[in-house]
């Protein structure tokens, strides 16, 4: 059965391989490639997925290695889920540095994403608290990278979509809590420019900032949205919390395309907005909701029918405002919603990842339906602005950018080329790092 | 000024030597002992995590070192006390049962045992290769005796404990696709059905698992279904199963109604079907 990403697109592996021990990779240089990582499939594009050869499953690679507890340094396999991670630190007082917007992944697909968090401002990537990796390569090398050994071939991992080798272990450094509670402020925001305004004020004082849009909001209204901050909170009790184990409730099928049109998307988000009356919405809530609000529905990616949704995640820098604005505009005139739309703004800190996608700027991530050529022509529309404006994709959450886009975007992609494994492949750098 | 630390080592030293009188004679004290035979099958590694998080202690047995000592590190890092482990190929009668004498000697014995190595094999190939049948049985079949008797005689004078031993569906009804598989699991079945009786008066419990198809590297060349369970829910169930004194473990619990219904097909319907 071929995988999917968690867009719905199609996998074309030919086998796939379930790794249950770390030494059942040492027959690596045997196997017949292409071959490629697959965790938790939660890429939102093909960079999960392979074209023929061997798709190498690892979430069953789910071991603990060892856990300072003074230190907080945890070493796992790479097929650890966060999930799996969270409850085993939490109730020891030790949280993840950084935390995408999903549980569900595993280590070792963070690391090869060099994914961030809400608290990119404060922490950066998760790159920057990963202090060795443990990496099997195609020629039978098994190294141990680190920034004191092996270190180009560590800066090319963290954030190397899975391309340079297969990692089979990592250790990371966690961050000590009090609580498992998040005390969170939700804002109410009348456009874009209250919510520069608060982003800036916000930084100094909370670990966690992200915003929700309405996109669907045209005029002064544009932008609207609601402003989310928190910290950890101080005190209490570590294991008072009962974590949500499992998802609430699941999507059993595929929606019908007519589910997420603009009229219920315009209706989704004005309810959303509408939902807090009060300027201001004080909450301790736990981190769960607070982190990972879609888990609680399983299979959310079904609500967007069987074409899947297509995700577009872009940065552009903090002095192109007006760029920023102007893709909202671009959008809203489109007419294709996006039932989702959440805008943050990258801080300073750089990753040692050499193709780490975060950098000083605004992120902007919208979900779109599928729906063919007229999302590809939408797309390749704000490809434009976003390359004029010398931002970048997300190549986690992208299906359709150009090589070309990709290429002037990620100039280090040559340097990067000459750490790839030759045995490992995706359908993701087959589109991107064709030469024009 | 008090010294608050000094104080607290104080009591907590009071503390120890309370609970030293109380368990005077008794080992109540000690960690709880976890015995897992073929310790790197899918299954048992998700069976031990529980009693890890409750610091038990381990005496795990399987072939490969590599793979022992990967889960005698995931076992450390979420609690255990202490994790033995012991590199033997559980593959004959006598070997079996020497081997589980000299553990328990070293180790003492047990409070739950897990016995889960076993070999799954192709039934066509199986009925080609007598050397591949005859490893099938001293496997599945006469190691795990060997064993049981080992343990009868350490577990059966300490009289409390349990022991927990995997068999299967497989072995309620010889099927025409797996029935060399299912013989050795009836046999087990079988087997484990009496010890239970003659060590219940001793306080010692024997469970017999019988999981359907598990998501495990046993079972990785065959296609995936929905009736296959992944080992977390099996492991789950057996600790239950322990809990609750279950003497016949179905799991998931939906193979209890299936199997009943296999069982008790008239024989020429049963002979005629090829599944």
């Amino acid at each position: 059965m071929p995988t999917h990403s968690w867009g719905r697109i199609k996998g074309q592996e030919k086998d796939s391989k379930i790794l249950h021990w770390r030494k059942d990779a040492f027959a690596l240089p045997q196997w017949t490639g292409p071959v490629l990582a697959y965790g938790l499939g939660r890429s939102y594009g093909d960079s999960c997925l392979i074209n023929g050869g061997t798709l190498i499953q690892t979430s069953q690679l789910n071991k603990f290695r060892h856990f300072d507890s003074e230190t907080g340094r945890l070493s796992c396999e790479a097929g650890l889920s966060i999930e799996d991670l969270l409850k085993f630190s939490v109730p020891r007082g030790w949280f993840i540095p950084v935390s995408p917007g999903t549980k569900y992944v595993t280590m070792g697909g963070a690391i090869a994403n060099d994914v961030h968090g809400k608290n990119h401002h404060r922490r950066g990537t998760i790159g920057c608290h990963i202090i060795n990796l443990e990496l099997m390569r195609s020629n039978g090398e098994h190294l141990q990278c680190s920034m004191q050994q092996e270190e180009a071939l560590f800066r090319a991992t963290i954030g190397g979509l899975g391309l340079t080798g297969l990692i089979l272990s990592c250790t990371i450094q966690l961050i000590p809590i009090e609580s498992p509670y998040i005390d969170a402020e939700m804002i109410k925001t009348t456009g874009l420019d209250e919510f520069f305004e608060i982003d800036r004020t916000s930084d100094q004082d909370y670990e966690y900032t992200v915003s929700w849009i309405d996109c669907m909001a045209k005029g002064d209204q544009r932008g609207r949205g609601v402003f989310i901050r928190g910290n950890h909170a101080k005190g209490g009790d570590l294991r008072s919390y009962s974590k949500q184990n499992s998802p609430l409730i699941t999507v059993p099928i595929d929606a019908p395309e007519f589910t997420l049109n603009r009229f219920t998307i315009e209706v989704f988000n004005k309810a959303y907005y509408h939902k807090q009356f009060s300027k201001l919405k004080i909450v301790r809530q736990g981190f769960d909701p607070f982190f990972y609000p879609l888990d609680a529905i399983g299979n959310w990616n079904r609500i967007y029918g069987k074409k899947g949704l297509l995700q577009y995640q872009c940065t552009v820098p903090t002095n192109k405002v007006e760029d920023l604005k102007q893709l909202f505009d671009r959008i809203e005139q489109s007419g294709q919603g996006s039932f989702l739309a959440v805008l943050k703004r990258f801080g300073n800190i750089v990753s040692p990842g050499m193709m780490s996608y975060p950098s000083e700027g605004y992120t902007l991530a919208l979900d779109f339906r599928n729906q063919g050529r007229k999302s590809i022509e939408l797309f390749h529309e704000l490809d434009k602005i976003v390359i004029r404006a010398g931002g970048k994709l997300y190549p986690a959450k992208d299906a359709l950018m150009s090589a070309l886009t990709f290429q002037t975007a990620y100039p280090q992609w040559k340097e990067f080329e000459r750490y790839i494994d030759p045995k490992f492949q995706s359908m993701f750098w087959e589109r991107v790092s064709t030469r024009g | 000024m008090v010294d608050q630390s000094k104080l607290a080592q104080e009591s907590s030293r009071n503390l120890r030597a309370k609970d030293n009188e109380l368990d005077k004679g008794k080992d109540k004290k000690e960690p709880h002992h976890v015995m897992i035979f073929g310790a790197s099958s899918g299954i048992a590694l998700e069976f031990a995590r529980p009693f890890a998080d409750r610091k038990a202690r381990f005496t795990l047995i399987a072939r490969d070192e590599d793979k022992l000592k990967d889960i005698s590190a995931d076992l450390y890092t979420r609690g255990a006390k202490n994790v033995a482990i012991v590199c033997y190929s559980l593959d004959a009668l006598e070997g079996s049962y020497a081997a589980t004498k000299e553990i328990i000697k070293q180790t003492e014995a047990p409070d739950t045992v897990l016995i889960a190595h076993g070999i799954l094999g192709d039934n066509d190939e199986l009925m080609k290769s007598p050397q591949a049948m005859d490893l099938l049985f001293r496997v599945n079949v006469l190691s795990p005796i060997g064993i049981l008797m080992a343990l009868e005689e350490a577990m059966g004078q300490r009289k409390r404990g349990t022991i927990a031993v995997i068999s299967s569906v497989a072995g309620d009804r010889g099927r025409a696709s797996n029935f060399a598989y299912g013989s050795t699991k009836s046999a087990i079945s079988e087997f484990t059905s009496g010890l239970r009786a003659r060590l219940l008066p001793k306080g010692v419990f024997v469970l017999t698992v019988k999981p359907g198809m598990v998501a495990t590297p046993m079972t990785e060349h065959l296609p995936r279904s929905p009736l296959m369970a992944s080992p977390k829910k099996v492991s789950r169930d057996i600790i239950k199963a322990i809990s609750q004194k279950t003497p016949v473990l179905y799991t998931p619990s939906y193979w209890r109604l299936i199997m009943f219904i296999i069982r008790h097909l008239p024989e020429f319907i049963f002979s005629r079907l090829k599944f």
